[in-house]
C-alpha cells in the first residue's frame, strides 16, 4: 500500500467514523428545513429576546466564576507552598461528583425562604417577609453560582496539568529576567496555559448550555428551557429542534473565537526536562489567604452540599439500602465504565487522524463529533432515537418482505442505544483531553519516528500513547464521572426494568422528595469521589515522574 | 494504569446480565414515577402472574419513543398524568381502542377518551390554597377572582412550564374565551408576590413561611407534606387550607392520570388485564392513601386526610378538549408575561 492511498484510507475512515457520532445532532439540526409553522414569529415577539440574554448571563457568571475558581486555585496548588496545599491539591476537585442539579436542590432547600437558614435567621431577629433583605438562590446568578460551584474543576484541573508541565526552565528565565511571581504568573505561566484554559472553560460553557435541571427549577428562561417548552408545551418538534439549532451556533461561535485567538502561536514545550517545583512558599496572610481561597469553592462546592444530602439521608437510611439499591449501583457504575472505555476509544482514534490528516473535511468532521456536549440529553437522545428506529424498521421490513422473518427492534431500547447516547453527548471530554495531549508533543517527535520507518499505527502505540498516559487517563475518568451524573438521555433511552442512581435521585427529587432523594444522590457523589481521587493522584504521580 | 483500565472491565462484565423474559407479560411505558406505580404492578403480578416490564421516563419523550418506533414498539401500554398527554398520544396515531366493559362501567364518561383511546385511572384536583388566619374564605370565589386588585402581590404559582398550569390556563380557555382569559393571565401575572419558581410544594411552603397568602397547588402535594416524614414540611401544610373555587359555576379544576394501548401492542389481553387491575377498588383505594389522588370510581373511600378537605364539585369538562387547547394557553401566557 501506498502512503498516498493509505492516508486517504485514514482520512475517509476518521471522516466516517466522525459523521456517525455526529449523526444525532445532524438529525435534530435536519429539522431546521422542517418548516415550523407560526412558532418562530410567535417565539421571537415574545420570549426569544429572554432566552438569548439570559443564556448569555448565565456563560458570562458561569466564565467568571470559573476562571477565578478554577485558575486561581490551580495557580495557588501547583507553584506554591501554604498548609493544607497537599490536601487542597485534590479535593479541590470533588465539587465535580456533584450534579448540578442535585447542588441546586439542595440549596434551594436550605436557603430559600422556607429554609431551615432563613427561618433561624427570622426567629433570632423576629423579623418578617419584607423586613429584610436575602440573597435569592433561585435566580441567574444563583444558577450561574451553583453552575460555577460544579463546573470550575475542569478549569482547574486542565490548567493545573498545564502548570505542572510547564517546563521550568521559562519559568526561571522569567525569574530571572526580573519578573515577580505575580509578573510570572501573568505575563508567562498565564499565556502559556491558555489552551488548557481555553478547553477547561469552553468544556464548562458547554455543560453550562445544555442543563436543563438547574434552569429549569430555578425558573430562569435560557434556550433549554426554551427548547422544551417548544417541543412540549407548542408540540412543535421542528421550532424546538430549529431552537437547538441556534443553540449549537452559539458553541460554534465559542470554538471559533477560542481558536482564532491561538491561531499564530505553537505551545509545545521546548524542554521535556523538569525539574521538581520549588513552590513559592507563603507565609503569616499571604497563607492565610491561600488557604480561604481554596476553602471556598470546596466548602461551597461539596462540604455543605454533601453534608446536607447526608443528614437527609441519614434519616431514611433504613429504608432503602437494600438489593434493588445495589442494582442502581452496579448499573450506574457499568454504563459509567464501559462509556468511559468507549469514548476513550473513539476520542484517540479521531485525535490521532486529525494530527495525521489535518485536511479541512477530517478537522470539520472531527468538530462535528465533538457538538454533543453542548445539546442537552435529552435532544441527543430523541436525536438517537429517531435514525436507530428507522434502521431498525428498515431492516425489518425488508427481511419480511425478503425471508418472511421478522426482526423487530434490534437496537432501539437497548444498552446499545444508551452507551451510543453517552458517546455523543460527551466523546467531547475525552477529544479535548487527548488533543490537549497531543498538542504538547512536538511534531518532530513523530518525524522522528517515522523516519524509523514506524508506521502511523505503530507510532501512536510505541511513541504516543505512552507519553500521553495521563491524558488518557484524565479522559477516562471524567467521561466516567459525567455519565455516572448523566440523567435525561438515560431516563429516555434505557431498557425495561433497568434503572440507575441518577433516574431514582431524579424522580424522587422531581416530585419534590428531596430527602428521600439523598441517598441516590449521595451514592451517585461518593461513586464519583473514587475516579476523581484516582484523577489528582495520577496527575501528581505524572509530575513527579517527569521530575529527575 | 492496567489496573485502572481492569478495574473497568470488570464493571463492563458485571452488566451483562440481562434480566430473563417471563412468557406471559405486559410492557409498560410510564411517565409516572416508579415509586407511584410499581407497587400495584407487583400486586397484579403476585395475582395472575403475569409480569410486567417498566421503563419510566418523562411523557413526550416516551411518546416520541414510541412513534418512532412503530409498529414493532415493544410497549404495550402507555400510562402518564394529565390529559393533555394522552389527547396527544391518540392525536400521533400511536394508541387503539380499549374495548373493556368492566372499564366502561367503572370509569365516569368525563374521564375517558369518546373513543376509548385513553382511560383516566386517578383524578387530581388544582384547588387554591391559603394560609389559616390570614386570608377570610369569604373572599375567595373563582380562579378569575384571584386577578382582582384585592388580591395584589399575594399569590404564589409555579412557572408556565409546568402541564398543571398550561391545563389550568386550557380550562379557563374553554369556559371564558381566549382573549378574557389573556387579560386574566396578565392581571394574575400582576397580582403574584414572586416571580414563579419552584414546583407546587415551594408554592405551599412559600405561603406558610410568609411570602404570599394564597398557592394554587395540585392537592396530592399538600397531603404528602401533611402524611411526609419531614417536620417543617408538616408544620407548614398545617399552617395551610383548601378553598374549592368555583363551586356555583364549572367546578374546580380537575385532571387525571390514565393509561391508553398502544396500536402496536402484542400483549393487548393481558394489558387490558392490567388496566382493569388499576381501575379496581383496590388499586384506587392505594392511590387514595399512598399519593393523595381522587379515586375515578365511586365508592370508593379517600384517606383520612382527603376527606377533611371536604368534597367539591369538579369541571365537567371532558378532558381531550385540554390537550386541544394546550398550545393556545402556553402561547396566551408566554404574552401575559407568566414565565
Amino acid at each position: 500500500m501506498n502512503t498516498n492511498s493509505a492516508s486517504r484510507l485514514w482520512s475517509v475512515g476518521i471522516v466516517s467514523v466522525a459523521l456517525v457520532l455526529a449523526l444525532p445532532v445532524l438529525v435534530i439540526a435536519g429539522f431546521v428545513f422542517v418548516p415550523a409553522g407560526d412558532t418562530w414569529r410567535h417565539l421571537a415577539a415574545t420570549v426569544l429576546p429572554d432566552y438569548v440574554t439570559n443564556s448569555l448571563l448565565l456563560m458570562l457568571g458561569v466564565t467568571v466564576g470559573t476562571l477565578i475558581g478554577g485558575v486561581g486555585t490551580a495557580w495557588l496548588t501547583s507553584m506554591c507552598q501554604f498548609p493544607g496545599r497537599g490536601l487542597f491539591e485534590w479535593a479541590l476537585l470533588l465539587p465535580m461528583a456533584m450534579p448540578a442539579y442535585i447542588i441546586a436542590y439542595t440549596y434551594t432547600g436550605m436557603l430559600d425562604f422556607a429554609g431551615p437558614v432563613q427561618t433561624s435567621l427570622r426567629g433570632l431577629t423576629g423579623w418578617g417577609y419584607g423586613d429584610y433583605w436575602f440573597p435569592e438562590v433561585r435566580s441567574l446568578g444563583g444558577a450561574a453560582l451553583m453552575l460555577s460551584l460544579v463546573l470550575y474543576p475542569y478549569v482547574y484541573l486542565l490548567t493545573r496539568a498545564a502548570f505542572l508541565s510547564q517546563s521550568l526552565c521559562v519559568l526561571d528565565v522569567s525569574r530571572t529576567l526580573g519578573n515577580g511571581p505575580w509578573q510570572t504568573f501573568w505575563r508567562v505561566a498565564l499565556p502559556l496555559a491558555r489552551p488548557a484554559i481555553a478547553a477547561g472553560l469552553s468544556l464548562a460553557l458547554m455543560e453550562t448550555l445544555a442543563d436543563y435541571g438547574t434552569v429549569q427549577y430555578f425558573g430562569v428562561q435560557t434556550f433549554t428551557t426554551g427548547i422544551f417548552r417548544t417541543w412540549y408545551g407548542l408540540g412543535d418538534p421542528a421550532g424546538a429542534a430549529q431552537l437547538s439549532a441556534l443553540l449549537l451556533s452559539f458553541v460554534l461561535v465559542l470554538i471559533a473565537l477560542e481558536q482564532s485567538s491561538r491561531r499564530h502561536s505553537r505551545y509545545h514545550q521546548t524542554s521535556q526536562r523538569h525539574q521538581s517545583i520549588r513552590r513559592h512558599r507563603l507565609r503569616g496572610w499571604r497563607a492565610a489567604a491561600a488557604i480561604a481561597f481554596s476553602a471556598l469553592p470546596l466548602l461551597f462546592g461539596f462540604l455543605i452540599p454533601a453534608g446536607q444530602l447526608a443528614a437527609w439521608a441519614a434519616t431514611i437510611a433504613h429504608t432503602v439500602y437494600d438489593t434493588r439499591f445495589l442494582s442502581l449501583v452496579l448499573h450506574s457504575l457499568g454504563l459509567a465504565a464501559v462509556a468511559a472505555l468507549a469514548a476513550l476509544v473513539f476520542a484517540v482514534l479521531l485525535a490521532y487522524g486529525k494530527r495525521l490528516h489535518p485536511s479541512p473535511p477530517v478537522r470539520t468532521a472531527v468538530r462535528l463529533a465533538g457538538l454533543g456536549y453542548a445539546v442537552p440529553g435529552t435532544v441527543i437522545a430523541i436525536g438517537v432515537i429517531i435514525p436507530f428506529a428507522w434502521l431498525d424498521n428498515t431492516l425489518d421490513a425488508w427481511l419480511r418482505a425478503t425471508f418472511q422473518v421478522s426482526t423487530g427492534l434490534l437496537l432501539s431500547g437497548t444498552l446499545a442505544a444508551l452507551l451510543f447516547a453517552y458517546l455523543v453527548r460527551f466523546l467531547a471530554v475525552a477529544l479535548q483531553t487527548v488533543e490537549a495531549g497531543l498538542g504538547k508533543i512536538r511534531p518532530s517527535m513523530d518525524e522522528a519516528a517515522r523516519s524509523m520507518a514506524l508506521r502511523p499505527g505503530q507510532v501512536l502505540r510505541r511513541v504516543h500513547l505512552p507519553m500521553l498516559k495521563g491524558s488518557l487517563i484524565t479522559a477516562l475518568l471524567l467521561v466516567f464521572v459525567d455519565v455516572l451524573k448523566e440523567l435525561p438521555a438515560t431516563l429516555i433511552l434505557r431498557p425495561f426494568n433497568f434503572n440507575t442512581l441518577a433516574v431514582r435521585a431524579f424522580e424522587l427529587a422531581s416530585d419534590e422528595r428531596l430527602a428521600d432523594s439523598a441517598p441516590a444522590a449521595l451514592t451517585i457523589v461518593l461513586a464519583g469521589l473514587i475516579p476523581v481521587i484516582l484523577l489528582s493522584r495520577s496527575i501528581t504521580r505524572s509530575r513527579d515522574a517527569h521530575s529527575t | 494504569m492496567n489496573a485502572i483500565f481492569r478495574t473497568f472491565a470488570v464493571a463492563a462484565a458485571l452488566m451483562l446480565g440481562l434480566p430473563a423474559v417471563a412468557a406471559d407479560e405486559v410492557n409498560v411505558y410510564s411517565s409516572r414515577k416508579e415509586e407511584l406505580i410499581k407497587p400495584l404492578l407487583d400486586r397484579f403480578t403476585a395475582q395472575t402472574g403475569i409480569a410486567v416490564n417498566l421503563v419510566t421516563g418523562k411523557e413526550d419523550a416516551l411518546l416520541q419513543r414510541l412513534k418512532s418506533e412503530g409498529a414493532n414498539s415493544p410497549a404495550d401500554l402507555l400510562v402518564t398524568t394529565d390529559a393533555g398527554n394522552l389527547y396527544r398520544a391518540k392525536a400521533a396515531g400511536v394508541t387503539q381502542p380499549l374495548v373493556s366493559d368492566t372499564l366502561s362501567t367503572a370509569v365516569p364518561a368525563v374521564f375517558r377518551d369518546p373513543e376509548s383511546h385513553w382511560v383516566g385511572l386517578t383524578m387530581r384536583a388544582r384547588p387554591i390554597m391559603y394560609v389559616k388566619g390570614k386570608v377570610d374564605p369569604a373572599t375567595l370565589s373563582t380562579y378569575e377572582a384571584l386577578a382582582g386588585a384585592d388580591f395584589k402581590g399575594r399569590i404564589c404559582i409555579r412557572s408556565s412550564d409546568n402541564i398543571y398550569n398550561q391545563s389550568l390556563v386550557a380550562s379557563l380557555i374553554a369556559a371564558n374565551g381566549e382573549a378574557a382569559t389573556e387579560t386574566w393571565a396578565a392581571a394574575l401575572v400582576a397580582n403574584l408576590a414572586r416571580p414563579p419558581k419552584g414546583g407546587d410544594r415551594d408554592q405551599i411552603k412559600a405561603a406558610a413561611a410568609g411570602e404570599c397568602d394564597i398557592a394554587v397547588a395540585n392537592t396530592y402535594y399538600l397531603a404528602g407534606m401533611l402524611t411526609g416524614k419531614d417536620p417543617a414540611d408538616r408544620t407548614a401544610a398545617e399552617s395551610m387550607a383548601v378553598f374549592w373555587p368555583n363551586q356555583d359555576g364549572r367546578g374546580t379544576h380537575v385532571n387525571v392520570s390514565g393509561a391508553a394501548l398502544t396500536a402496536a401492542a402484542k400483549h393487548k389481553d393481558a394489558a387490558v388485564q392490567l388496566v382493569e387491575f388499576l381501575a379496581s377498588p383496590e388499586s384506587q383505594q392505594w392511590y387514595a392513601q399512598e399519593n393523595g389522588e381522587y379515586p375515578v370510581r365511586d365508592g370508593v373511600a379517600v384517606s383520612a386526610t382527603l376527606s377533611a378537605w371536604g368534597p367539591f364539585k369538579a369541571d365537567s369538562l371532558n378532558l381531550a378538549r385540554l390537550g386541544e387547547l394546550n398550545a393556545p394557553a402556553v402561547k396566551l401566557m408566554d404574552r401575559a408575561g407568566w414565565k
